[in-house]
């Protein structure tokens, strides 16, 4: 149902990035044009500091380094042929790219001696402290594992429901009139899901099909255009499941509900419902009373349990009854 | 389960007319049907899913196939590549 996949990430991809708001980067490349296909391979970043100052024990250099005020102040502070030297050294380390923040930019020698080594150089006008949190939570997101799931994620009263099932289920359908209900669509039938910050699963659809859906006997149609740019959205955590299948007679639905499936996706565990679909069965009213109820436990009632407490009291306070009545 | 690599052959690449072609044939049978490239595995069934793909012209695609009929699922889809869905 679902696997993992993996592509190399490169300085170019880094700098082609659709990342908006606070999450921005800002960047632009001002040096070491050809090294821009370089791969960067992991999350971290570095600031050089004390690689600058001769230290290279331990040197990160796979990671991107960040030149921040200190780091350049340090660098005009140097003489010319101290300076070389450093860089020089610097340099001899495949460092994936140099970032300069504050709109900084780097000396003459800086910029050559970069530049023969085909490393890029980019520059962003946000400070390093700022620049260092918004990169570190662009890469932990690109880096997430991802999964690929067939089904449709909805956005029903504020909870992301994923709904899964074997084609020709209605999912699509069920979701098009949950759509029609006021929810809203995030992704129809791939969904693109990645573990970031431990343990939220991020979904969000494919690029190239997003807010399209496939309808049976209609074809493709763009939600946005048919119901407006409040009907969509573009990623959304996925916080409930519902797994729809054809009425199997066989089969004992859960009829009280406090047992709490799950479902495993990527080694998180989300709350599941299984629903028959069966003629007669409204099921957008059941995939939006089960969103109801996720917020309800999420508020830490649960309906079933706080319902089986009060037949408990009740029939316990029967039974002291009938002792104190009878005298049994 | 049965695995088989094909190559795309027709120019335009997967598009929605070939991607419904598919779909439509592999709806046909009861097995499970897969198609995967580059790592990324979608339902053969779904048409969304299979544009999203991005299949182009002489890509390669795997097609899996799991259940009673899957022998004739995967010879049915092979044919599909290799008649370049009735395009050209």
């Amino acid at each position: 149902m679902a696997q993992q996949s993996k592509e190399k990430f490169l300085v170019l991809d880094l700098l082609q990035l659709d990342v908006r708001e606070n999450d921005a980067l800002d960047l632009k490349c001002i040096g070491g044009r050809p090294g821009l296909i370089r791969e960067i391979s992991v999350t971290e970043i570095n600031r050089p500091g004390l690689e600058l100052g001769g230290f290279y024990e331990n040197f990160a250099h796979q990671r991107i380094q960040i030149l921040g005020r200190g780091e350049n102040a340090f660098l005009q502070k140097l003489a010319k042929e101290k300076r070389r030297t450093e860089l020089e050294k610097l340099f001899t380390y495949t460092i994936p790219c140099c970032v300069f923040t504050h709109s900084l930019t780097p000396t003459a020698d800086f910029a050559e001696i970069a530049e023969k080594a085909q490393c890029p150089i980019l520059q962003t006008d946000l400070s390093s402290s700022e620049f260092t949190m918004r990169i570190l939570r662009v890469l932990s997101t690109i880096f997430a594992p991802k999964t690929l799931i067939h089904g449709v994620l909805v956005e029903v009263f504020g909870i992301g429901v994923l709904l899964v099932g074997d084609s020709g289920v209605g999912k699509s359908e069920s979701a098009l009139s949950l759509i029609e209900r006021g929810h809203r669509l995030i992704a129809d039938d791939v969904v693109e899901i990645r573990r970031v910050s431990g343990n939220i699963l991020m979904g969000t659809g494919s690029q190239v099909v997003s807010h399209h859906m496939e309808i049976r006997g209609l074809g493709i149609i763009n939600i946005t255009h048919l119901f407006g740019v409040g009907a969509i959205r573009d990623k959304k955590q996925i916080q409930l499941v519902v797994q729809l299948e054809f009425w199997n007679a066989e089969k004992n639905y859960d009829r009280i509900g406090a047992e709490e499936a799950t479902m495993d996706i990527q080694g998180v565990h989300v709350p599941c419902v299984t629903v028959p679909i069966k003629p007669g069965r409204n099921i957008p009213v059941i995939i939006e009373t089960a969103a109801r109820n996720e917020r309800l436990k999420k508020m830490g009632y649960y309906s079933a349990r706080e319902f089986n407490r009060n037949v408990m009291n009740w029939l316990e306070g029967e039974s002291t009854r009938e002792i104190f009545l009878n005298g049994k | 389960m049965i695995e088989r690599t094909v190559t795309i052959r027709n120019r335009a690449g997967m598009h929605a007319r070939p991607a419904a072609l598919l779909v439509k044939t592999a709806s046909g049978f009861a097995s499970q049907i897969y198609l995967e490239k580059d790592n990324e595995r979608v339902n053969g069934k779904s048409i969304m899913g299979v544009i999203t793909l991005g299949a182009t012209y002489n890509s390669q695609l795997v097609i899996i196939a799991d259940g009673p009929d899957e022998a004739k699922a995967v010879d049915a889809i092979e044919k599909l590549f290799e008649n370049r869905f009735e395009e050209e």
